[in-house]
């Protein structure tokens, strides 16, 4: 059985459920039909994000470690800040900036934040975990990442996460999770979270080392290599084993202004 | 109007500039020493320039960018007025970045420079620290440079925008322990406010409550544990801070050590 937590569009509160299928929820003692309710963002914080946390993406860019700008392969965790702008729920549509042919599609899994935690050794990061969720990293395709990215990776509607926070104690092994993304209804990439450099335990202890997380930030593991493409009028869905998935399409800006999403 | 958050006799009070001493909205009067100060602002998307002065971008041999290099801080970051900072023992090199602070105060799309201003709310001073040893060229400077705990003091005031009504003309300070180091103002900064207003407007939406520190000129130096860090802007405050070191927070630890130790002699 698993359980999780989901907040809705119209309430103040968050409500536990459990999730029968991909398709349906028991909440409060009634079975809903996930696509017949309307789920926000489920969480609060602040969502950082990781860059370069797995094997594949490390690897892509060997060549280049050696070289100007980089020099020299990275040391710390490398992070980045999705803003608030950039928050959006289960089912919203992405806004395709103007000018923008494809949007780079980035499958992360989230560890929620339970309680403060500043300085937290690895043996004891379990203990500060809410649970997890799913989100999707969106970026505007950027081949260097020597500068921060804030206008390829801080756009509006630019970080879906949803459709809940399943309980970490409903989770068998978050390291050993698969990732995949469909396009269209069509398998884009596959991966896991197995191949994490910096596995959640030990990400969480090297963050915490300079910076406090609090209760309900998010911690996005990275993103695979290979991230698809996406352009506009795509469905773009991201599945996690023992998670569920997040379903977003990819609409013009100007069309959605027009309907008075933005 | 200047107004600060600070907590006093057991609450949190929003408080205005009253005579040198601050004015609580409960009416009390209070001396600034009596007061605990917190950053004026909750920061909601706080926006940080890089090399936004052409002489800085020269100290850190650097060519002026063609378009703002910018990062974000977390909330994690912030400390009030009169706050401690901490310095790592294994830092060689951590100084002080005395930058004006913009704070705005209504929602913000594709807005011209033109009219930039008007969705400014006011101005306080932040002190963006960093410490140099942990650079790394992946997305430089990277958040265990530019967003540790304690390492961005801010404050003390939040100076309404009508008060100050040329932001591009003020002189920046800082003095290490009441020695000038720092120098520079406003009116030097590559991206202008106005600029940066637009620019982070034209493919984001900003809100009130964001933040856009706008960087540092020439000038940085290296601070010890014990340092006293002022940082100044004209028309905005003074900024104090105080550089603490890695044995404050590990005390806790090694008293619970000692206790350990003792019962074992027990």
């Amino acid at each position: 059985m698993t359980k999780a937590r989901v907040k809705l569009q119209k309430s103040d509160y968050s409500e536990e459920i459990e999730i029968l299928s991909n398709r349906y929820i028991l909440m409060n003692g009634k079975k809903y039909e996930v696509s017949q309710i309307k789920l926000d963002i489920p969480i609060s914080g602040t969502v950082y994000g990781t860059l370069l946390n797995y094997k594949g993406t490390l690897e892509a860019l060997k060549d280049e470690f050696h070289h100007p700008p980089y020099n020299e392969p990275p040391k710390g965790p490398i992070l980045y800040i999705k803003p608030r702008n950039t928050f959006s729920s289960f089912l919203n549509p992405v806004p395709l900036p103007k000018g923008i042919l494809e949007l780079e599609i980035g499958a992360a899994l989230g560890i929620v934040i339970s309680k403060t935690a500043t300085r937290v050794k690895k043996e004891h990061a379990l203990d500060y975990i809410e649970g997890f969720t799913i989100a999707n990293d969106i970026s505007i395709p950027h081949k260097s990442v020597y500068r921060p990215a804030i206008r390829h990776k801080a756009r509006d509607g630019f970080c879906p996460v949803g459709p809940w926070v399943v309980s970490k104690e409903s989770i068998s092994n978050p390291d050993s999770l698969g990732i995949r993304v469909y396009i269209n209804g069509e398998l884009k990439q596959e991966n896991s979270t197995s191949n994490l450099i910096r596995s959640i335990s030990r990400l969480i202890e090297d963050v915490t080392d300079f910076m406090t997380l609090n209760s309900g930030d998010v911690l996005l593991v990275g993103v695979p290599e290979n991230a698809p493409l996406a352009k506009a009028n795509d469905q773009i869905r991201i599945e996690i084993d023992e998670i569920g998935y997040l379903e977003n399409s990819i609409i013009p800006e100007e069309k959605l202004s027009l309907e008075g999403i933005l | 109007m200047k107004r600060a958050r600070v907590a006093y006799a057991g609450a949190i009070h929003l408080a205005s500039e009253y005579n040198g001493q601050l004015r609580l909205t409960d009416g009390r009067i209070v001396d600034e020493q009596d007061v605990v100060w917190l950053p004026p602002v909750e920061p909601r998307t706080v926006f940080a320039l890089g090399l936004n002065y052409a002489d800085h971008a020269k100290e850190l041999a650097f060519k002026a960018p063609e378009e703002p290099l910018a990062f974000l801080k977390g909330p994690n970051t912030f400390i009030g007025h009169r706050g401690q900072t901490r310095r790592p023992a294994d830092a060689a090199y951590m100084h002080y970045e005395c930058e004006l602070a913009v704070v705005i105060g209504k929602r913000a799309k594709n807005i011209k420079k033109e009219e930039a201003l008007k969705y400014v709310s006011g101005y306080t001073i932040a002190n963006d620290f960093a410490i140099r040893d942990y650079l790394e060229n992946y997305y430089r400077p990277n958040l265990k440079v530019k967003n540790r705990d304690t390492c961005t003091p801010i404050g003390p005031w939040l100076v309404d925008a009508e008060d100050i009504p040329n932001p591009s003309n003020l002189a920046i300070r800082t003095y290490v322990n009441g020695k000038l180091t720092q120098e520079g103002n406003t009116k030097d900064m590559i991206f202008s406010i106005a600029d940066l207003i637009e620019y982070f407007s034209s493919f984001m939406t900003l809100s009130p409550g964001d933040i856009i520190l706008t960087g540092t000129p020439e000038g940085l130096a290296d601070t010890a544990v014990g340092d006293e860090i002022t940082t100044e802007i004209e028309g905005i405050g003074k900024l104090i801070s105080t550089i603490v070191g890695d044995d404050l927070f590990t005390s806790g630890q090694e008293s619970s050590h000692l206790k350990i130790h003792l019962n074992g002699r027990n």
